[in-house]
């Protein structure tokens, strides 16, 4: 498979189109099963936290990167500028500059925390980094 | 496949029940349906999960919430779930401890609470 960028804007209707895309090429690349479902999973939740990070209210693009690497690889990419953070920290990171950013009546904050842990407990292997270019999630599925 | 809710009333129970993607764009109409429960003052809500077929941790945050808001009035919200892929998202996050989770609406509507 060669490589297949997406690029969408900040809006939460569109981290189903990301969700479908991976998961089309999840099964192109040859996972099956229960694995599709995880793809699908953990996909939409780094693209959530990026759509969230990134604001409705801006123009930027949410980067979503697939390459076949003997499975699947994904980079989901988010501009601003972030502490530099990996992992648990990383995700203390994002849940601060999205606090407030939230549509709704703010009870019920995005899950910085759970998304993460639904990323590690799904995905092989899984980095997320911030920074000063922005938040860098990246997931990889083995054949 | 979009979100759907509908809500019917079983005994003194209020049954909602959602079908389709629970994600960061649909669980907004969720929370409101349940925010707008509790507010028209029903505090023991049975959740149907039945029919959805995508839940992530946007979707998980408002059941969360909806379980806040109905403890405050000494009520409680039930879920209704067999689906093993759903199951496995609450058991990850540790939520399993935190729901009460039944087979079916008729066990939900029938436990004591």
């Amino acid at each position: 498979m060669p490589q297949v960028e997406l690029r969408i804007a900040a809006r939460p209707a569109l981290v189903r189109t990301a969700r479908q895309v991976a998961t089309t090429l999840a099964r192109r690349v040859g996972l099956a099963g229960d694995v599709l479902d995880e793809v699908r999973l953990a996909v939409g939740e780094a693209c959530s936290l990026a759509v969230a990070l990134v604001g409705e209210g801006s123009d930027a693009a949410v980067s979503v990167r697939f390459r076949d690497d003997d499975g699947l690889a994904v980079e989901i990419r988010a501009p601003g500028d972030l502490p530099a953070a990996e992992g648990e920290a990383a995700a203390e990171v994002v849940a601060a500059a999205v606090e407030g950013v939230g549509t709704d009546d703010g009870s019920d904050p995005l899950p910085a925390g759970s998304t993460l842990m639904v990323l590690t407990s799904l995905v092989p292997d899984v980095t997320v980094r911030t920074g000063a270019d922005g938040l860098d999630v990246r997931l990889g599925w083995p054949a | 496949m979009d979100l759907s809710l509908s809500t019917r009333t079983v005994d003194d129970r209020t049954v909602v029940e959602v079908a389709g993607e629970i994600d960061v764009y649909t669980a907004p109409r969720l929370r409101e349906q349940l925010v707008e429960l509790v507010n028209g003052g029903n505090y023991h809500l049975v959740v149907d999960l039945e029919g959805v077929e995508f839940l992530d941790s946007t979707g998980l945050g408002v059941l969360v919430g909806g379980l806040k808001r109905v403890r405050a009035h000494d009520g409680s919200l039930r879920l209704v779930c067999t689906q093993e892929r759903i199951l496995k998202i609450f058991r990850i996050t540790g939520l399993t401890k935190v729901f009460s989770i039944h087979d079916s609406v008729d066990d939900a509507v029938a436990a004591a609470d």
